[in-house]
């Protein structure tokens, strides 16, 4: 299969006080279309350093990064952003959905800012809440939603525009065992129905589920497994 | 949906937004009462001169219409000749003056005094009673009636130039109060009498024969009012003919202190609006730092988000203008009930004049500034550092 994320002696640097810290230094590796990787390690490792830039949100210091074939090291703000609507799904620990909107309306919200037609957006809003079980809860707000229940809205949002790579940064962080394993079942099937993921996480579950770990400690990748 | 999303974060905080909403209002109507003040006493004061029609004024040179005590001699043949100026439809001459209405030795009362033609006059309307038809007829204002104690059909004495002392007058004689009138350009606290022209040039003696203080003229139509102005200038050097425009111009420089106050008020009332708006819409993009860099992290393009936040300024700051207005109208009907007591005004002058273009003005001054506010939290909520906000988000 071919590789749709390539990752090339990525670095970057963040500024503290007076020096610097290494966040990520010399980090190469590749991700095939329609795998799933689990990038582990200790907090501070820079799994998340890594997520942003794997999500166009960052900038790296050095190296490359090409997703989907194109540059994105390179990319100015404007086309990082039609980037990130078009070809990258993001889902977060805390699920971040508007709280002032519907499940349907947060799901929406992306195909919007693309500019899809309102009958088609409509009707992908309904495919996408079916998919993640919560088609009778499509006009409920967040407060009204359980946290698993958040997260496959979150979910069904990123899927919106259907993106080439999914991003998940501890999504199950926020839920508790059982909704947790609710979710990894959800991403076992997202990936079984073509879906590539990469993921963040400490959850041992979660990352037994994926068919491939990296193993980060102190800005660089230790191993890369498969399960 | 920016749309959408900026109503539903003004609604997240219901009590907040309702406060600066009454805020803004305040400011909107103080802004609505200054652009009425300010346009509204130049548009009421051309309205108020062509309250007849009449467009244009002549008086002796260099003065101003009743601007003093000086008149124009020979009025007989200078109305005749305007009369016969092209594009002259109506001449009404008018004289002033102080009339002493003599009750006994010890009371007198004072009434300012116009002689007219009531064919052509353009200064009172009749509220009761019969209009001036003869040398013993007068005409008085409802100020006069309770200063005298007289009544319709009374007969009265009136005499020019008394001196309770030495017991003289320049003239007397015995008038009927036929009639009950509204003098247009003259305070309704002032006593007032109207008689004809040539009944009140004689009473005067040889300082008010055939005199007058002033003349309205009535021009074919306003166009033609200027030519006429030129032509009437051109009729003798001792007077000035004034237009609507150079009266109004006149009065505004007099009154320039108001339009001034206004000015400043009106830009203080917005300077106020935009920052309270700046203040509320910053805190609310602060507050909702997360969620903005969450919408940037998902593809949502910086000017949708500058665009949300401004739509935010102009939503609370249209809806603030809106109640605005009416608290505006209210305060204004208010003022003007103050102002009108001001000694000296007559009863037909207005400060405050409601016209739709004020209230236009207004609200695009408030659109303008609601945008203007939404600018720095818009600048700031866009140029949020997506990955940083999450993180800090995250941490917190």
């Amino acid at each position: 299969m071919s590789a749709i994320v390539e990752v090339r002696d990525l670095a970057r640097d963040y500024s503290m006080g007076s020096g610097a810290v290494r966040a990520l230094r010399g980090v190469s590796f590749d991700v095939a279309e329609g795998e799933w990787v689990a990038i582990v390690g200790p907090s501070g490792c820079g799994k998340s350093t890594l997520l942003n830039l794997l999500g166009a949100v960052d900038q790296p210091d050095a190296g490359s990064l090409t997703i989907a074939g194109e540059r994105i090291d390179r990319m100015n703000d404007a086309a990082a952003t039609a980037f990130r609507l078009r070809r990258i799904g993001f889902v977060f620990q805390r699920f971040y959905l508007m709280p002032a909107l519907s499940a349907a309306e947060n799901v929406e919200l992306p195909m919007a800012e693309a500019k899809v037609a309102k009958e088609a957006r409509r009707a992908r809003v309904q495919e996408l809440l079916g998919y993640v079980g919560l088609a009778a809860r499509s006009e409920h707000r967040p407060s009204q939603l359980s946290g698993g229940e958040q997260q496959r809205v979150a979910i069904a949002r990123a899927l919106a525009n259907r993106p080439a790579l999914l991003l998940a940064d501890e999504p199950t962080g926020e839920l508790d065992a059982a909704t947790g394993l609710e979710m990894i079942e959800l991403f076992r099937r997202l990936n079984r129905d073509g879906t590539t993921i990469v993921v963040v996480t400490h959850d041992a579950q979660m990352a037994a589920a994926a068919g491939r770990r990296i193993q980060m400690r102190d800005g660089a990748i230790v191993t890369g497994e498969a399960s | 949906m920016p749309v959408r999303l900026a109503m539903l974060a003004l609604f997240r905080h219901p009590a907040r937004t309702l406060l600066a909403l009454l805020g803004i209002a305040v400011s909107a109507a103080l802004l609505l009462d200054m652009v009425m003040l300010a346009s509204g006493m130049r548009e009421n004061f051309k309205g108020f001169l062509m309250l007849r029609g009449y467009q244009l004024r002549v008086a002796p040179k260099g003065t101003l219409p009743f601007d003093s005590d000086a008149t124009i001699d020979s009025a007989t043949a200078l109305v005749a000749a305007i009369s016969k100026l092209q594009g002259v439809t109506a001449v009404s001459p008018v004289l002033g003056a102080q009339v002493q209405t003599i009750a006994s030795r010890d009371s007198t009362v004072t009434a300012f005094t116009l002689g007219l033609f009531p064919d052509v006059q353009g200064d009172y309307e009749m509220m009761r009673g019969a209009d001036l038809a003869d040398s013993s007829s007068v005409l008085a204002n409802d100020k006069w009636l309770a200063a005298t104690g007289h009544v319709i059909g009374d007969t009265v004495m009136l005499a020019i130039g008394y001196d309770p002392q030495l017991q003289t007058v320049v003239g007397q004689r015995q008038f009927v109060v036929r009639g009950v009138a509204r003098f247009h350009y003259i305070a309704p606290t002032q006593p007032t009498l109207g008689m004809l022209l040539p009944v009140l040039q004689g009473m005067g003696g040889s300082e008010r024969r055939d005199r007058a203080s002033l003349v309205m003229v009535k021009a074919v139509s306003d166009a033609d009012a200027e030519a006429v102005r030129t032509r009437i200038a051109g009729v003798s050097p001792r007077i000035s003919a004034i237009s609507l425009e150079g009266a109004t111009e006149a009065v505004e420089q007099r009154l320039g202190y108001f339009k001034q106050l206004a000015l400043v008020l009106g830009s203080i009332s917005l300077a106020v609006g935009v920052l309270l708006v700046t203040t509320l819409i910053t805190i609310g993009v602060n507050e909702r730092a997360g969620e903005i860099a969450v919408l940037r992290a998902i593809g949502v393009a910086k000017a949708s988000i500058v665009w949300q936040v401004v739509m935010e300024g102009v939503v609370l700051t249209g809806a603030g203008a809106i109640t605005g207005i009416g608290i505006g109208l209210v305060t204004a009907k208010w003022l003007e009930r103050i102002l009108s007591d001001f000694p000296g005004l007559p009863s037909t002058f207005r400060f405050f004049v409601f016209q739709p273009r004020d209230a236009g003005v207004a609200l695009a001054m408030l659109a303008g500034a609601g945008m203007l506010a939404g600018i720095y939290p818009a600048w700031r909520a866009a140029s949020m550092p997506i990955a940083v906000t999450l993180r800090r988000e995250a941490v917190a």
